[in-house]
């Protein structure tokens, strides 16, 4: 690549993103005459086919990108501020986080986590302690407060600052990321994804049974009960939020959508998004190229894990319980299943298949869909059917396209060509692949 | 043969007397119960080319595996550069100055040869998970040096600029051998471990082979362990031999020495090889008694 074919790409780049930042107010000024849902869903799609027509360009790419992301700021702006819309997409953003987390831990790392609602657990379970008048004898039952305002502050219990809650849960789900690690270390494959499976029920058993276990005459968790009310995400210099007002939860939640496609972007691209593709593809290779095999895996597990975490915290916070049945192991199959239908290790393919099946389950199933058996005189709610739907999803897409809607490059190699550890051997194999890959 | 390539290079050393590099004593691995490599002591000097012949299953790529700390010996004692590395982990041996290429070839499939190369540059990376997202100004320039080092070694080992970007398997049989040996080189090791490198590979490329770890010693001052079973090869670079059959160290010396040894060629060719053995001779082209 020359210096001058860079500069132009910088050119063109800039002319994309200048010429959208010019073009948008007067499109959307044209829209608001019309019907505005419609014109969004509109908008969507465009970008969404620019961006799978002209993937191999980057400008293009990066110019959709940004703008699918001013789209996700721009959209609750046209919607009712109460609506279920909104509610829908706070809810499906909150999920993103969680897949773009468990990407980095199965996509990127090639670890199959099927405990991964261990995570959210516990990211939900430090929201309930610091943010709730959950401890009731804290600041001896007066409650106990550092940085909120009125009303948290004057109720019993602890009340912290969200974003301190954040940190907290962070620093705890790392913890525990890096403690569900250590026992998979010398594991492969099947047996890593049921000792996972495995801690997320552990996780799950503790939740529900935590109102019997007493520590110094508090329980861990309220049980199925549930810890409620949690206080609602108190930021600086905003007034606390509140459950009528869905539009900030809404940014908090893209917020940390954004953050954590940064983080899966800059680790893709970078020694440790190497050292992951290479221990998945072969680990005794890997060691032997000096990539540490105990440490790369456990800063994947750690990073994943903390995802959970923040978007654990924020979920309690926002659904202002933290009640055991959240924390079923249907939930990690959720979140895997977000990843797969997506595709493993694709970060765009990751955001949309969470969207994809958080509408599904949010929106389309129960809203839109679910009284079409009664319609046909059958005798059940279709919502009861949500995860027999998941699962015929999926088994449709492994047969039709198992690399995921949006593949990631790599993945689709190993999976459509049957790449991967110790297939560079001979000449004639690597050029069969070469026919199969052109046919 | 290789006078003149030996004297330049080792000259402050006294050629072949140079200190050892590599040092391993009754090193010996148990596979339940069988004795896969039975205590091997030997030494490597430094800028050295030294060979480790020996039938199929004579332990050759398990003693490698323990030298690079895939395996750790059930007995014995290895040292690199005056340090223990007995059952030392892999990446931290490779970050020591042990490089190593896999009998068969192992790169990463799905990654580009240039990729590939950045990997072996993973032990001298400085940048960690935070360093890695917020992508501080020094680590920009790492990843900057590193991509430019990976290219000038691929160059190097002799795959053209345009086979950079292509993935490591669509790479041909040889630049997929070459690769290895660019991804080994990439981490800077004093030491390099080749295991078959001219598997596969015509005379022509065997030959182009030989000159090339001698370039490598000479220019670059490395040491080189090789297991071959190309005798051409073997014969025409190493300076010293050690034969393993059935996980014993059978016999070492220059190859003229190992050569005329009775046991190598009873290990190689059986008891009444005898006429074999001469053919053998004859076909390689170095009018060689055995």
């Amino acid at each position: 690549m020359s210096a001058a074919a860079t500069a132009i790409r910088g050119r063109v780049e800039n002319r994309t993103l200048i010429a959208l930042l010019v073009a948008l107010p007067a499109i959307l000024w044209v829209a608001s005459e019309i019907d505005m849902d419609l014109f969004m869903a509109f908008v969507l799609w465009v970008l969404i086919a620019l961006r799978a027509l002209f993937h191999e360009n980057r400008a293009v790419a990066r110019g959709t990108i940004a703008a699918l992301a001013a789209w996700a700021i721009i959209l609750p702006f046209f919607q009712d501020p109460t609506a279920g819309f909104i509610e829908d997409a706070t809810l499906a953003l909150a999920y993103t986080v969680f897949a773009l987390g468990l990407n980095i831990i199965v996509g990127f790392a090639g670890l199959l986590d099927l405990g991964y609602v261990a995570f959210f657990a516990l990211g939900s379970l430090t929201a309930g302690w610091f943010m709730s008048g959950f401890v009731a004898s804290a600041g001896g039952g007066e409650g106990w407060s550092f940085l909120v305002g009125e009303p948290a502050s004057t109720l019993p219990g602890i009340h912290m600052n969200f974003l301190l809650v954040i940190v907290i849960a962070v620093i705890v789900t790392t913890i525990a990321g890096v403690l569900i690690g250590l026992p998979t270390l010398r594991l492969r494959g099947d047996y890593i994804a049921i000792v996972t499976l495995a801690f997320g029920e552990i996780i799950y058993r503790v939740v529900l049974n935590g109102d019997e276990l007493v520590i110094g005459g508090q329980e861990i968790t309220n049980g199925r009960q549930g810890i409620t009310p949690v206080d609602k995400v108190d930021l600086p210099f905003l007034a606390p939020f509140e459950s009528l007002e869905l539009r900030p939860w809404y940014f908090v939640a893209l917020a940390f959508v954004f953050i954590a496609l940064f983080v899966n972007y800059r680790l893709r691209d970078s020694r440790l998004g190497r050292a992951w593709i290479a221990l998945r593809e072969d680990e005794v290779a890997a060691a032997s190229m000096g990539v540490p095999l105990v440490r790369t895996k456990l800063l994947a597990y750690g990073t994943g894990a903390a995802f959970g975490g923040v978007g654990g915290a924020f979920l309690a916070s926002y659904l202002n319980t933290v009640n055991a049945d959240q924390f079923q192991f249907s939930f990690s199959i959720f979140v895997l299943a977000m990843v797969i239908l997506g595709g493993i290790g694709s970060i765009e393919g990751v955001v949309l298949g969470a969207i994809v099946l958080s509408f599904i389950n949010n929106n389309l199933i129960p809203d839109v869909f679910n009284d079409y058996p009664s319609k046909v005189g059958l005798d059940f709610d279709l919502t009861e059917l949500s995860f027999g739907i998941f699962g015929f999803l999926l088994v449709i897409m492994m047969v039709l396209r198992p690399e995921g809607l949006i593949p990631e490059r790599r993945r689709q190699m190993e999976l459509v060509q049957h790449l991967g550890a110790g297939t560079t051997t001979g000449v004639g194999e690597a050029e069969e692949r070469t026919i199969e890959a052109r046919a | 043969m290789n006078d003149e390539a030996t004297t330049p290079a080792t000259s402050s050393d006294g050629g072949l007397a140079g200190s050892p590099l590599l040092t391993t004593q009754n090193v010996t691995k148990v596979f339940g119960g069988l004795v896969a490599v039975e205590d091997i002591t030997f030494q490597i000097p430094e800028r050295s080319i030294v060979s480790i012949i020996g039938p199929n299953g004579a332990g050759k790529t398990t003693f490698f595996n323990m030298l690079t700390g895939l395996y750790k010996p059930t007995y014995g004692r290895i040292s690199f550069n005056g340090r223990n590395v007995t059952g030392r982990r892999p990446d931290l041996i490779m970050k020591d100055g042990v490089a190593r290429t896999f009998q068969n070839i192992r790169l990463f499939a799905t990654m580009s040869a240039l990729e590939n190369v950045m990997v072996g540059q993973n032990a001298r990376m400085k940048a960690g998970l935070f360093g890695s997202i917020f992508h501080a100004p020094w680590v920009t320039r790492e990843e900057k040096a590193v991509d430019q080092k990976a290219r000038e070694t691929l160059s190097y080992v002799g795959i053209p600029e345009s086979q950079h970007e292509q993935l490591s398997v669509n790479l041909s049989y040889g630049d997929q051998r070459r690769l290895e040996i660019a991804r080994a080189l990439a981490s800077d090791p004093k030491l390099l471990l080749l295991d078959e490198p001219t598997a596969g590979m015509n005379p022509q490329e065997s030959a182009s082979l030989t000159t090339f770890m001698r370039r490598l010693r000479d220019e670059r001052g490395l040491t080189i362990l090789l297991i071959e079973h190309d005798m051409q090869v073997v014969m025409g670079v190493s300076e010293h031999i050690t034969v393993l059959d059935h996980g014993q160290q059978i016999a070492e010396g220059s190859p003229e020495e190992v050569r005329q040894n009775p046991r190598v060629v009873e290990a190689y060719l059986g008891t009444q090889g005898g006429k074999e053995a001469e053919a053998g001779a004859a076909q390689r082209g170095d009018g060689g008694q055995v």
